[in-house]
């Protein structure tokens, strides 16, 4: 009985230490990036986070353009993605009833797209997306709408324009998985109620589906939006990788995640590294509060339900 | 679905915008899928006239120098893939398992939380981390700091699969087996954990493939390299650095070959996943669906 009694508590302390272990790692990793940070912290000060100079000669550090460059792709990620993810979680959710095969078929290949690395994004981005924008939607968007501040600057292909590109691209299948979990998870009652009052299946999913899925779908954009602002490598390999401010999308640009990739390894002072080490405090704080925010609501509505990420 | 009411019922213009927003949501599908297509016919296109066998076993070579391969790649994503895998399996699986098994711990609401949240962290973040604690100590980019930035990544996939598959063994086995005597840890490996095998196989390989695909922390940790290994304390190779470092450079000669070993990788990461969905993720599924 003892012995039994002994494999229990062995067992239960080994697992328990596994997962003391996970949340030991979180608390290191924003410890370790606190720390590293100290020396940009104490000279810069708040002066960091608004400063829009960012010169390695004369060891003067900025993150605002950074700041801006992350927030501004984000946002084109969200505008071009969510539309489109949307419509993959209704598809894979709504519509199509029955063809059980046809829906796993699309289901598992906006699943593979989730599994590209993003270093491959990059090089597709560089090579192939980038010259196609440039040469079939950035020039036409100049030459009719260049007086608009958005579309003015000389239309290159390595810009912020093109990374939001990327990064819609790669955002869909985090969006339209989880949103699809939601809209599966809203009680056919609701909907069995619409049609019997006559609804059409977009009037169904209009006033009944969506509404009732409200909050999940916002969780699942702050999901993606986390991902967006976390992303590294393709957004590196088509942003230009210019520290500038400007209502542009057609000129370079740069972002949080992007200059750490960058510079991380040239840095040659101290305080540059530190900086460099900051930027990605900035970053872990920024995709913290998004993550758990975001998972704060999905959880709330697929509670007892299975959620695939 | 509006079987049963007959059609005719319902004014046109409501029957039209129920078509037209059927049609958006094909075209919104049609528009998440092209770029899946475009990148595995291009990376296919782009990347298989550099392949051979003396591409994937030789070193890097100067640009004018012909001749030069991905083998120091390989070899390195392989070993820190490894070495993260030993690190990140007992880890991973151990905290499924508590996730799992004793959902009531405060510990376990806790932990799976952070879990979840760590699974979401931006890689380029745990390069950092990893880079402070390990490069900045030992003075060294290594085949170490990249394995262990790379067991950061693998620690919440792993986990988060282990305990999905778990949780899904039902009840009145772990009841049956108590109701014979059997302890709560036998109980626990002996039933629990091989009914679940599957879904833990999945989580391992979806890990696996995840890390061989990462840059980004590698770039912080590992360094990238031309030679082969020659000890684990050193800057190391691996497959998607060499395709970062290639694509970026001016030369032609280097864009080819990136491509080439983009279909490696690539090549790779599809027959994983696909192994996982089609072999195991199938059993995993009717094991599911027999519950």
């Amino acid at each position: 009985m003892s012995f039994r009694l002994k494999g229990d508590s062995l067992l239960k302390s080994t697992v328990a230490a596994a997962a003391l272990a996970v949340v030991a790692m979180v608390i290191a990793l924003g410890y370790e990036i606190y720390s590293g940070s100290g020396l940009s912290i104490s000279r810069f000060g708040f002066s960091f986070l608004p400063g829009t100079v960012w010169d390695p000669v004369h060891e003067i550090f900025g993150a605002l353009p950074f700041l801006y460059g992350t927030i501004l792709t984000s946002i084109l990620a969200l505008l071009f993605g969510l539309p489109i993810s949307l419509g993959v979680a209704i598809f894979l959710s709504e519509k199509a009833k029955g063809q059980k095969t046809f829906k796993y078929v699309i289901g598992t290949l906006v699943e593979l797209l989730a599994a590209v690395p993003s270093v491959i994004y990059g090089l597709w981005g560089l090579f192939f997306l980038s010259p196609l924008l440039r040469q079939y939607v950035e020039n036409p968007l100049h030459a009719y709408l260049g007086f608009v501040p958005l579309f003015s600057g000389t239309p290159f292909g390595l810009d912020f324009f093109t990374a939001g590109v990327i990064l819609a691209t790669m955002i869909i299948p985090t969006v339209s998985a989880v949103s699809r979990d939601i809209l599966n998870a809203v009680p056919n009652s609701q909907r069995e109620a619409m049609y019997s009052l006559g609804a059409t299946n977009w009037e169904v999913i209009r006033r009944t589906v969506l509404p009732y899925a409200r909050s999940g779908i916002f969780g699942a954009t702050i999901l993606g939006l986390g991902r967006a602002v976390g992303e590294t490598m393709a957004v590196t390999m088509v942003i230009g990788n210019t520290p500038r401010i400007t209502a542009s999308l057609f000129s370079g640009g740069y972002t949080l995640s992007a200059v750490i990739a960058n510079e991380f390894t040239e840095a040659s002072s101290p305080l540059y590294l530190s900086a460099l080490v900051e930027i990605g405090l900035v970053l872990f704080i920024v995709a913290l509060t998004i993550n758990v925010f975001a998972r704060f609501l999905v959880w709330r509505l697929t509670r007892g339900t299975r959620m695939r990420v | 679905m509006t079987q049963g009411l007959g059609s005719g019922s319902i004014p046109s213009g409501r029957r039209y915008l129920d078509l037209l927003m059927t049609a958006l949501v094909g075209v919104a599908v049609l528009l998440a899928l092209i770029p899946l297509v475009l990148i595995v016919a291009d990376v296919i296109i782009q990347g298989a006239p550099a392949i051979n066998l003396s591409f994937l076993t030789n070193s890097p070579t100067p640009v004018n120098i012909p001749g030069g391969g991905i083998g120091p790649a390989i070899e390195g994503t392989s070993v820190m893939v490894g070495i993260a895998t030993l690190i990140s399996v007992p880890i991973g699986v151990g905290a499924g398992i508590f996730f799992s098994e004793w959902p009531e711990s405060r510990l376990s609401t806790i932990s799976s939380f952070t879990n979840d949240v760590l699974a979401e962290f931006p890689s380029i973040v745990i390069g950092i981390f990893v880079y402070v604690l390990i490069v900045l100590a030992t003075h060294s980019f290594s085949a170490i700091a990249g394995a262990i930035a790379l067991s950061v990544i693998m620690v919440p996939i792993v986990a988060r699969t282990t305990e999905e598959s778990l949780k899904i063994v039902p009840n009145t086995l772990r009841e049956a087996s108590m109701a014979l005597g059997i302890s709560r840890w036998k109980t626990v490996i002996r039933i629990v954990i091989s009914t679940g095998k599957n879904g833990l196989a999945t989580g391992i390989l979806l890990a696996v493939a995840r890390a061989a695909g990462e840059t980004a922390p590698l770039l912080l940790t590992a360094l990238g390299s031309t030679f082969f290994l020659t000890g684990l304390f050193q800057p190391t190779a691996a497959l998607p650095l060499l395709i970062y470092t290639y694509a970026t450079s001016p030369y032609q000669v280097w864009h080819e070959q990136a491509w080439g070993a983009a279909l490696i990788l690539v090549a790779f990461m599809l027959v994983l996943n696909l192994t996982v969905k089609l072999v195991i993720g199938r059993k995993f599924s009717e094991m599911r669906a027999e519950i």
